[in-house]
């Protein structure tokens, strides 16, 4: 026990400095000006609910609501697309042989190394040509052809994990390589799935530079880009709490969808082998 | 990485993991292999997104070589990685190690210090990362408390930096979950057999776990490594570059002349070099700790 009380402190110490920030970020919503840049202790002397209801209105001309919307409309089609496709891919690199297959691996790890910022150019060039630019067409598409090399890395490590007897049993049993896929193979890899569901949602929340050049109406925009908006048109003497809010607004979904999985998307890539 | 041979079962044709494959090979061409190729070729023009691309040549890259805010760009985003991410790995490294530590509670812990890396790149976090460091911000009240000077975050060159980095540090959460995971991967019976020895704790870590961590570290090595010379966000939301250029990425170089200035040949001469300059620092990575290619 005496061992472990460093551990403790240490732990303990290290949680305040990684928490106190969202906390402090969460009272100062409630606050004014003065009270927020006079006081380091994150409690607001009063709650008043309707602080939100003014963030929810934004200072744009749509509400929160109108701006997550649009992010969901991206995120959902994204997620979908790319688990679906990693899964397969996956399951082509880890089951199967066939030609040029190392030249393909070595590209998926490549891929995995390019700048995002290389290929953003062209590809804005590309979508302005076939007058897609200002849809979601750019964000989503990319992802239906598995273009996220770690996805496919980690379905892979964990395709690996199953022993290949499944397959067999399920051939034996008369299933071909899709039914094989379904009904063996991806209720034994759902934690993977899910951790990959998870990570495409956070990244996709969290991306401000591909919308930010994809997307010209804010009416399309995105959360992040209607922060930035907000942030840009309010000047130094204005109610700050009102963007703080907004700010808070903004981090729920990533915090909700993070504790909703908490449990399978840990387990996910801790055992997904990502030190492989 | 291991390759994993499996002779395909009776009935499966060499070709179904190739057609399994197929959305990737697509992806790939269009989505990465296309626009290298044509970021190369758009780097040796003059193209204002207008009027047709001029052939140019080299002359992108000779500009390049005189050009100041290439060369401030360049320094800021070596520096900055070079401050971020051994500091990122250490801290990492060492919060895994407490968490490795079978405690009650544990869970918490890992959740917290998890946490602030999921809301990652989140605008949210960059605009509470603004309040923060303002003149009258919460470090700075701290620092008043402990009776240090209040620093000008935003009006001097080192700080600025300083806090981008602080800001990307304090999300080591996913590095701290990799190396977490390849803590727990460590046989148990090394650390007995060690101890049997007499071999102390800071013994045992030195030539057990270091090791057995090599090939963890070096990835988190040169995923950071690249994460951070790509680095746009923070600086584009926090300074804008400033003060005096000294937080301007090659990030920011790049979306400025493509965006700004509409220069979009010479933007994709330095996003190309950028991607040279990136794949140079991973392959010296990889000469120094004296691996190849294909053993990440």
């Amino acid at each position: 026990m005496k061992k472990k009380l460093p551990v403790y402190l240490l732990l303990t110490v290290l949680a305040v400095i990684m928490l106190y920030p969202l906390l402090w970020l969460i009272g100062a919503s409630f606050k004014t000006n003065r009270e927020i840049f006079s006081s380091v202790w994150f409690m607001p002397p009063r709650i008043e609910l309707s602080v939100y209801k003014n963030a929810w209105e934004t200072v744009t001309p749509y509400t929160m609501g109108h701006y997550f919307l649009n992010t969901f409309g991206i995120i959902l089609p994204k997620t979908i697309f790319a688990v679906t496709s990693s899964v397969l891919v996956a399951y082509g690199f880890a089951r199967f042989d066939f030609p040029l297959k190392r030249l393909f691996f070595a590209f998926l790890m490549g891929g995995m190394l390019m700048p995002s910022i290389v290929t953003l150019l062209p590809m804005y060039l590309l979508w302005s040509e076939v007058g897609l630019l200002d849809t979601y067409i750019p964000l989503t598409v990319p992802s239906l052809f598995a273009c996220e090399g770690m996805f496919v890395f980690i379905l892979i490590q964990f395709f690996k994990g199953i022993p290949k007897e499944f397959d067999e049993a399920a051939r034996i049993d008369g299933c071909g390589t899709f039914r094989t896929l379904i009904y063996v193979l991806v209720p034994c890899i759902k934690p993977a799935i899910i951790s990959v569901a998870v990570f495409s949602f956070l990244w996709t929340m969290n991306d401000f530079l591909t919308p930010l050049i994809m997307i010209r109406s804010v009416d399309r925009y995105p959360v992040s880009l209607a922060l930035r908006l907000s942030v840009d048109s309010t000047g130094q003497g204005y109610e700050q709490r009102k963007i703080i809010a907004m700010s808070v607004i903004g981090l729920i979904p990533s915090v909700a969808v993070f504790f909703a999985a908490q449990k399978k998307f840990v387990s996910g890539i801790t055992a997904g082998g990502l030190s492989g | 990485m291991k390759k994993h041979s499996y002779r395909n079962p009776v009935g499966v044709s060499r070709f179904t993991g190739l057609l399994l494959i197929t959305p990737f090979i697509i992806g790939f061409a269009a989505f990465i292999l296309y626009p290298f190729i044509c970021s190369f070729i758009l780097g040796m023009t003059e193209y204002n997104g207008i009027s047709a691309p001029k052939f140019i040549g080299s002359e992108n890259y000779t500009q390049l070589l005189h050009d100041e805010k290439f060369g401030n760009a360049l320094a800021v985003t070596l520096k900055y990685a070079a401050l971020l991410v051994p500091l990122k790995l250490l801290v990492s490294l060492c919060a895994a190690l407490l968490l490795n530590a079978e405690i009650r509670g544990i869970g918490f812990y890992r959740t917290a210090l998890y946490v602030p890396s999921i809301l990652g790149a989140n605008l949210s976090v960059v605009i509470m990362w603004q309040y923060l460091f303002t003149s009258d911000g919460l470090v700075n009240q701290l620092l008043k408390m402990l009776g240090a000077a209040p620093v000008s975050w935003y009006g001097e060159p080192a700080p600025a930096m300083f806090m981008i980095v602080l800001l990307r540090l304090w999300e080591f959460g996913s590095t701290m979950i990799i190396f977490l995971t390849a803590l727990r991967d460590i046989p148990r019976e090394l650390y007995d057999a060690a101890r049997v020895d007499g071999c102390g704790s800071f013994r045992a870590f030195i030539h057990i776990t270091l090791p057995q961590l090599k090939s963890v570290i070096f990835i988190n090595l040169v995923l950071q490594t690249i994460a951070a010379m790509q680095e746009f966000n923070a600086p584009y939301m926090l300074t804008d570059g400033g003060p005096l250029g000294s937080t301007y990425t090659l990030g920011m170089l790049i979306y400025s002349e493509m965006f700004g200035h509409f220069n979009m040949g010479y933007a994709n001469a330095v996003s190309w070099t950028m991607f040279a300059v990136i794949g140079l620092v991973v392959l010296i990575m990889f000469r120094v700790t004296g691996r190849r290619r294909d053993s990440a």
